[in-house]
């Protein structure tokens, strides 16, 4: 017996909408038989996961500071993918754009005008978009597949960078250490709120969303990415260019990962240091893909994945559960995702061998 | 179990919450830990744990850990979480958690804080310490040196540090003054814990002529791949012997436990108090793993050199020592300085590598 998924002629518009929630569901669902085998109370661990971070203001504040580059990355991400390109390098381009902006405050660390902060951010996307350009040439000039040559530019920037801090860039005062001196007042974002260390990056976040949310929606250019993306047959026939488009959405997604770079750098960090990112440019990718590549549905599926990750932390001190519990959590909400984002578009059929036979 | 616990916290809580306005709380000492890998390395986080479980033990104390928590922003996210969750005292247990620990330290003065490894004690809650591992070095160069049919070791390097860049000098310091012509490779692999590159470099530096293997990282890989191919090891961080039985000669244990039960007793009765602990063996702070796999000579000169370095009759870095640039570095009478040593950034003559700078 075979199984083979069949695609159904029109998908349900009501389960299209539910489909998120069901995933939830079923997760909770894995969840209480997940903890319910380790021996532990579900209503305590999923509360732990799930609730005892919201209930504290400097918890929020947390929150918020690890889904901002989350949420920068996967916003350039969705645009990106809704055009049918594969940026899988954001990582990296996050990496050259914390670079690229901490030129000014590595270089010249007595420069502390009103234009510093300002510039580094330029600076950082342009670094991030410089970046994110080469894979989109190499596609554009030799159809190279984007999906490796992002990739692997990754590697190239995560090398530089730690290149970079064990030489030139390393602290004059900081014992050969590898780690760039830390930047002062004007070089670092500051605090939005008196009440905890949430910087100015989120509304950077905020604000990138709500223009991919009105370019995706809203302008004739939005219409073209996903018209391009889902038919290139008849992009053409429209006369959008492929090419100018691939280079656009490398360049947006390049710019946010820089962007984001930056705001961890300058925001959260304060220096730079051999490794910046605990690999928010891939995580966005799923971040991106929860969030139904909808800017607005990426700042949510942001903000829930980075309660799953505070929520593993509040879980291994409260219920001395391993680390590795709270990875496996957030596989299964990614695998019900999809798992139910497939089943909306494709019916499951079961083909008894025997008639081929 | 869990549940009742739960409960008893939930009511601790509510209690410490009434009484916080009337007395100081002086009830419960809690002490937590942060790792950077996994507690089951079996090296570098594996002995923390250790040292934790023996000051749990030894102290009848609460205690609490956070594992595989990445350097940078989520540091200082784990380090705050652990000061306002009650923790009495809080060890970050890698050189990256440096200005987290010192900026959350600012926050919470009445919690103390000991931060392994580094330098920076910025307000009076925060200690350093760490151990000087490099007489042990000393200590497993001279076996390598006795060992040795090729004249050559091998040195699995984690990061271009100080810490780790005084090991590679302490080994080859002492094999030489077993065998002046001693060589030693050493391969950098930029990662504290990754069995698979590490067994790669192990792998690599046996088929450069390395007929002794020693490591500067967390993975039992080295001693296996060691194991495989019928060449001596030295164990790392813990006593690696069940991994290779017929190939572990010595291995150099950190030994935090006697550090944490003395601090956490400090901080218990009230003499706790901001400083740098640099100890060695002297301090049991290191420890070497029984010697075995060498003949009966090799054993008893090894044992000479700790009884020797235990009681500062040797100084593994006194002069005369020379530079790999063949510049004087020490006289002859002269021993190094501890900014030197601390800083250190240059290879002694015999290294046969290009340090990474």
């Amino acid at each position: 017996m075979r199984i083979e998924l069949e695609r159904r002629a029109a998908h349900s518009v009501v389960f299209s909408a539910l489909s998120p929630f069901i995933a939830l569901g079923l997760t909770l669902v894995a969840g209480i038989i997940l903890f319910s085998a380790l021996g532990l109370n579900p209503a305590t661990a999923l509360f732990t996961y799930f609730i005892e971070p919201l209930t504290e203001v400097w918890s929020l504040h947390e929150l918020i500071i690890k889904a901002t580059p989350l949420i920068l990355i996967a916003v350039g991400l969705s645009v990106c993918f809704s055009s049918g390109n594969w940026n899988i390098g954001a990582e990296g381009q996050l990496v050259m754009g914390a670079i690229a902006g901490s030129i000014l405050p590595i270089l010249f660390p007595d420069q502390a005008g009103f234009w510093v902060l300002p510039l580094m951010l330029v600076m950082a996307m342009a670094g991030g978009a410089g970046w994110a350009a080469i894979p989109a040439y190499l596609k554009n000039r030799f159809g190279a597949n984007e999906i490796l040559t992002s990739l692997m530019l990754v590697y190239v920037a995560q090398l530089f960078l730690d290149w970079l801090v064990r030489g030139h860039w390393r602290n004059p005062a900081g014992y050969n250490f590898p780690e760039s001196r830390t930047y002062t007042d004007g070089q670092i974002l500051p605090e939005m709120f008196s009440s905890g260390p949430a910087h100015y990056g989120a509304l950077l976040a905020l604000i990138a969303v709500i223009i991919a949310w009105f370019m995706m929606g809203k302008t004739i250019k939005g219409f073209q990415v996903k018209v391009i993306g889902q038919a290139p047959r008849a992009g053409r026939f429209a006369g959008f260019s492929a090419r100018k488009m691939t280079l656009a959405a490398f360049l947006i997604s390049g710019a946010l990962a820089g962007l984001a770079g930056i705001s961890e750098v300058a925001g959260a960090i304060q220096q730079l240091r051999p490794v910046v990112s605990p690999g928010y440019g891939f995580a966005a990718i799923i971040v991106a893909f929860l969030g139904r590549l909808n800017p607005l549905g990426v700042m949510a599926a942001g903000l829930i994945l980075a309660l799953s990750y505070l929520g593993g932390e509040a879980a291994q001190i409260s219920l001395g559960i391993s680390d590795k519990v709270g990875r496996v959590f957030q596989g299964v909400l990614l695998f019900f995702v999809l798992a139910s984002d497939t089943l909306i578009h494709y019916r499951i059929k079961f083909i008894s061998s025997r008639k081929h036979a | 179990m869990k549940k009742s616990t739960s409960i008893l916290g939930a009511i601790g809580l509510v209690t410490a919450l009434g009484t916080a306005m009337v007395a100081p709380v002086s009830a419960a000492t809690k002490a937590c830990f942060v790792y950077v890998g996994p507690t089951g390395d079996f090296g570098w986080s594996y002995q923390h744990d250790e040292g934790r479980k023996a000051a749990e033990k030894a102290l009848g104390i609460e205690t609490a850990f956070l594992e595989s928590v990445p350097e940078g922003a989520d540091a200082g996210r784990a380090i705050e979480r652990f000061a306002r969750s009650g923790c009495n005292i809080i060890f970050t247990t890698s050189f990256g958690y440096m200005d987290a620990t010192n900026k959350v330290a600012k926050k919470f003065p009445k919690v103390k804080f000991e931060h392994a490894t580094g330098y920076k004690r910025d307000s009076d809650n925060v200690s350093t310490y760490s151990s000087k591992f490099y007489e042990g070095r000393y200590v497993i160069g001279q076996i390598a040196a006795k060992m040795s049919k090729t004249g050559v070791a091998g040195y699995i390097a984690s990061f271009p540090i100080p810490e780790v860049v005084r090991g590679i000098n302490a080994f080859t310091l002492g094999a030489q003054s077993v065998n002046p012509d001693f060589k030693l490779k050493v391969i950098w692999v930029n990662t504290w814990f990754d069995p698979g590159k590490e067994s790669d470099a192990a792998k690599t530096l046996i088929d450069q002529g390395a007929d002794i293997l020693t490591q500067h990282t967390d993975s039992t890989a080295p001693m296996q791949v060691a194991a495989e191919r019928g060449v001596h090891a030295f164990g790392q961080a813990s006593d690696q012997i069940k991994f290779g039985p017929k190939t572990q000669m010595t291995a150099i244990i950190d030994n935090w436990a006697d550090y944490y039960i003395r601090r956490i007793k400090a901080a218990m009765d009230g003499t706790w108090e901001s400083k740098d602990t640099w100890g060695g063996m002297d301090a049991e702070m290191v420890h070497m793993a029984p010697i075995t796999n060498v003949p009966g000579d090799v054993k008893s000169m090894a044992e000479a050199t700790m009884a020797k370095i235990k009681a500062g009759d040797l100084n593994p870095f006194a002069g005369p020592i020379t530079k790999q640039d063949g510049s004087v570095w020490l006289k002859a009478g002269e021993s190094a300085e501890i900014g030197t040593l601390l800083g250190m950034n240059f290879y002694v003559k015999g290294v046969d590598d290009k340090l990474p700078q």
